[in-house]
């Protein structure tokens, strides 16, 4: 039987563990190498590291931080952040890593996508688009932790990254980010009806029940959340935590 | 014993290294075809382009060693993912023949169903033993193994199926006709399971 992937998302900055909410304030959750060691003696399906501060750097993730985590996981792992040339790209994969997840770089040229896709492969080469809603409801892309918006109606886009051979796409909603009240759903609905690679939703998973709905409801391939897999309790206590297998398969039969 | 990670520029072999690396054996990665002469035993992993492999298998060399290593020698080989897929006749995947040793093609996956059946396949899936094999002792039914692909693997002869998966149809997940071995899933990515596997493989 086939089941979606649950994904924790975990973001670095400046080599540490953070925790954001609408992309802002985030708070320093612990050391990287530790929460991979958890996460494998867990059993997670896969991970997905995001370096937050690369850009603002000008560079991407450490490689050495990407060496340690093949060393300490048995599990697939993707790697994003300030990701710009296929030169980048292998040096993430020769690192260890399963999968790079562009952002900036597809937003400013799509033409990337194919790129990369033709070189590495369409599977090894994963989209996040950060949206966020309006006032009036209209959803854009945003771009540079969210600080820029591209001005491409967002479903457009989206089917011009199929076309360039993106293998994955990672919605995530700005405003649900950190907020554990549930994904939004009409968008990843919207969004897995029309597209015809796997769909990874993110942002805004509080229990294992935004899990069930957003798959039942639009069939994502993964369900990544960053706060529920490290956050624990009333007061946001930090803890490690990931679901049994068995809890898993039985929630998505 | 020597065991080959055959290194033909497709993809991420450090996964696998570091696999086998846990267990008492010499590895060694190489692209050389005096290692294949080495080796008692050889891995074949890859991501990418079929017939990107198939060429850098040709421009490195590499086929008259191989299929002396399998087809003469008849020593143990495993295919992972694109790995497995090289073995067999065809790929739809560029319109290519591969290596000939399986009497297989490879197919692309195709549904009505595109909200319910994304392609690639991506993620853990289980799979039903079909075949009694040392590969899958100690590997229960229904194991959940981990998955990325676009293309499956449909053998002519059913019976060197060993394990078979559902997405979209059943499918082939590994194959076992005597030395050669395929999976579709990959072991190094797999948790338990997939180390189980590759013990397996490394005690046969």
């Amino acid at each position: 039987m086939f089941r979606p992937r649950l994904i924790p998302v975990l973001l670095i900055e400046d080599g540490m563990l953070v925790k954001t909410k609408k992309f802002k304030s985030g708070v320093y959750v612990g050391d990287p190498i530790n929460a991979v060691r958890i996460f494998n003696d867990l059993q997670a399906d896969e991970l997905i590291f995001l370096d937050i501060s690369a850009s603002k750097n000008k560079k991407t993730i450490s490689l050495e931080l990407i060496e340690t985590v093949g060393e300490e996981s048995n599990m697939p792992f993707s790697v994003g952040g300030g990701i710009r040339t296929i030169e980048d790209i292998k040096k993430i994969i020769n690192s260890g890593a399963e999968r790079v997840v562009l952002s900036s770089a597809a937003c400013e040229n799509p033409q990337f996508i194919k790129e990369a896709s033709d070189y590495f492969g369409s599977s090894t080469i994963a989209v996040c688009l950060d949206i966020k809603k309006d006032f009036f409801g209209n959803y854009s892309i945003y771009y540079e932790n969210g600080k820029k918006k591209l001005n491409f109606p967002y479903l457009d886009f989206i089917s011009e990254l199929e076309t360039m051979g993106v293998g994955e796409i990672i919605i995530q909603s700005i405003l649900n980010d950190g907020m554990m009240q549930g994904y939004d759903l009409n968008l990843l609905n919207k969004i897995s009806t029309m597209l015809s690679v796997p769909l990874v939703a993110l942002g805004g998973a509080g229990c294992m029940n935004d899990f069930e709905n957003v798959y039942k409801k639009s069939f994502v391939n993964g369900v990544a959340a960053g706060s529920m897999f490290v956050f624990h309790g009333k007061d946001d206590g930090v803890l490690i935590n990931y679901p049994s297998k068995k809890e898993i398969i039985n929630l998505f039969k | 014993m020597n065991i080959l990670i055959l290194d033909y520029g497709m993809g991420n072999i450090k996964s696998v290294y570091k696999r086998l690396y846990k267990n008492d054996i010499n590895l060694r990665v190489s692209s050389l075809p005096n290692d294949i002469e080495w080796a008692d035993k050889i891995v074949l992993v890859g991501v990418g382009h079929f017939k990107n492999a198939m060429d850098n298998l040709m421009q490195l060399n590499l086929l008259e060693e191989l299929n002396n290593f399998v087809m003469n020698k008849k020593k143990p080989i495993l295919g992972i993912c694109l790995g497995m897929q090289l073995m067999c006749d065809f790929s739809e995947e560029g319109n290519v023949n591969g290596l000939g040793w399986i009497r297989a093609k490879s197919k692309k996956f195709i549904t009505n169903n595109k909200l319910k059946f994304k392609i690639p396949h991506i993620g853990w899936n289980q799979i039903k033993i079909k075949k009694d094999s040392n590969l899958l002792n100690k590997i229960e039914e229904l194991s959940e193994f981990y998955f990325v692909h676009t293309y499956f693997v449909e053998p002519l002869n059913k019976d060197i199926v060993l394990s078979q998966t559902d997405y979209i149809h059943d499918f082939c997940s590994a194959f076992q006709k005597d030395n050669i071995i395929g999976t579709q899933f990959h072991p190094e990515k797999s948790h338990q399971a997939g180390e189980i596997f590759l013990k397996n493989f490394i005690d046969i």
